[in-house]
């Protein structure tokens, strides 16, 4: 497909025409629009790769795109890594043995106990590690906790991430990554739902 | 060292949902002062943020600190047009709930009851729930902001319509849209990479 000439990763993932009553109202927050394709492009073409390379970086993407189920963001974030086949089929059947639903997990032993919902704790496939590499199999098995149960997030799977070879920039960047991600792929089908709605 | 991971074995983490100022513990070594370089502080915008450990370890990738920060500050301080500042805050407030952030809901709850004056109100939303009746408007806010979040997402036409039924333009959609967008990135960072404290009671 061909996209018009000032397009944002946004208004391709919703398909926004210029002019269009989505492309006026997202004009009304102008320097978020142009602030999440920065974000974009801080991830996916930063000035530094750190030790995260960008087929890291891709790979990852279309793992938590997967997650979601949500179409237009996979397809997108799948294509990215289209030309490395053998991953990209790897990293779809790891998405489909992940995709549960979300949110669950823990709380602090108390009065929210009462809350606490039970869910899985992903672990790659011992087929796949080899192919991805344990640098890359920690990265899926921390996104996979940020995107669906965050609050069992914890030191220990910090240390998992670190035995695994991240270092804590690398860190950081990774969960930039999934959280900037989670947040993409619900404006676009949040938006995506307004637009219809028009 | 910078590759350790830090723990706090002092800290009695909050086990409640409040509206009390509570801190944050980082779990990973954030930057110290010395070590900015110019880019750094470009990147962290407000001089406070030096005073943060979360933004001091964010810093580590200065790239994705700034344009998160200028997005951050267009969807929550933008005054022109959409949804009222309180009710920005009360989207972040409840997602921050349903996703379980015991500190995100803090400070937003906090904001919301003080944009909003509605303060029993917000704090019936962190003492019960999403599922709290607090009035046709703010229980589409909250309703829209949880379908957002959940995953698989299930925010759909029937959120935008009860939206539109209770005075929402579409500026004012689109701002609940970005606001619980976004509480899914900050929840996930601020619950990964570290823990809350309880308020400093003098």
């Amino acid at each position: 497909m061909s996209y018009p000439p000032n397009s944002d990763i946004i208004d391709r993932l919703v398909v926004i025409e210029p002019g269009s009553g989505l492309d006026r109202i997202r004009a009304g927050r102008k320097q978020a629009r142009e602030n999440i394709q920065k974000s974009y492009l801080a991830l996916f073409q930063p000035r530094d790769y750190g030790q995260f390379p960008l087929f890291e970086r891709r790979a990852v993407a279309a793992f938590i795109a997967g997650l979601h189920r949500e179409p237009a963001s996979a397809a997108f974030y799948v294509s990215e890594i289209s030309s490395e086949p053998e991953l990209a089929d790897v990293i779809a059947r790891e998405a489909g043995r992940g995709a549960v639903q979300g949110p669950y997990g823990r709380y602090p032993e108390g009065p929210l106990s009462t809350e606490d919902r039970p869910g899985l704790a992903y672990r790659v496939a011992d087929e796949h590690r080899k192919l991805l590499g344990e640098r890359l199999a920690a990265g899926l098995e921390h996104a996979h906790l940020l995107v669906f149960h965050p609050r069992d997030a914890s030191q220990e799977a910090l240390r998992a991430l670190q035995k695994a070879g991240w270092s804590t920039t690398d860190i950081v960047t990774l969960s930039q990554l999934i959280a900037y991600l989670a947040f993409q792929i619900r404006v676009a089908a949040g938006l995506r739902e307004l637009a219809a709605s028009l | 060292m910078a590759e350790a991971v830090l723990t706090h074995p002092q800290n009695a983490e909050p086990y409640l949902f409040t509206q009390d100022e509570l801190g944050w513990l980082p779990w990973l070594e954030p930057l110290s002062e010395p070590e900015l370089t110019d880019r750094h502080r470009e990147a962290l915008v407000e001089p406070s943020r030096i005073k943060s450990p979360y933004f001091m370890l964010l810093a580590r990738d200065s790239g994705i600190l700034e344009t998160r920060t200028k997005t951050d500050k267009d969807i929550f301080y933008n005054p022109d047009g959409g949804l009222p500042r309180a009710e920005r805050e009360l989207a972040a407030a409840a997602t921050s709930r349903f996703n379980g952030c015991i500190f995100c809901a803090s400070v937003h709850a906090r904001f919301a009851s003080t944009y909003s004056k509605r303060r029993e109100d917000v704090q019936r939303l962190l003492e019960i729930g999403t599922t709290a009746d607090l009035d046709e408007r703010w229980n589409a806010i909250v309703s829209a902001s949880i379908a957002l979040t959940a995953t698989p997402i299930e925010f759909g036409r029937a959120h935008i319509d009860r939206l539109r039924a209770t005075g929402l333009d579409n500026a004012a959609i689109a701002d609940v849209i970005n606001s619980a967008a976004f509480f899914n990135w900050a929840n996930r960072l601020m619950l990964s990479l570290g823990e809350p404290t309880p308020p400093n009671r003098v």
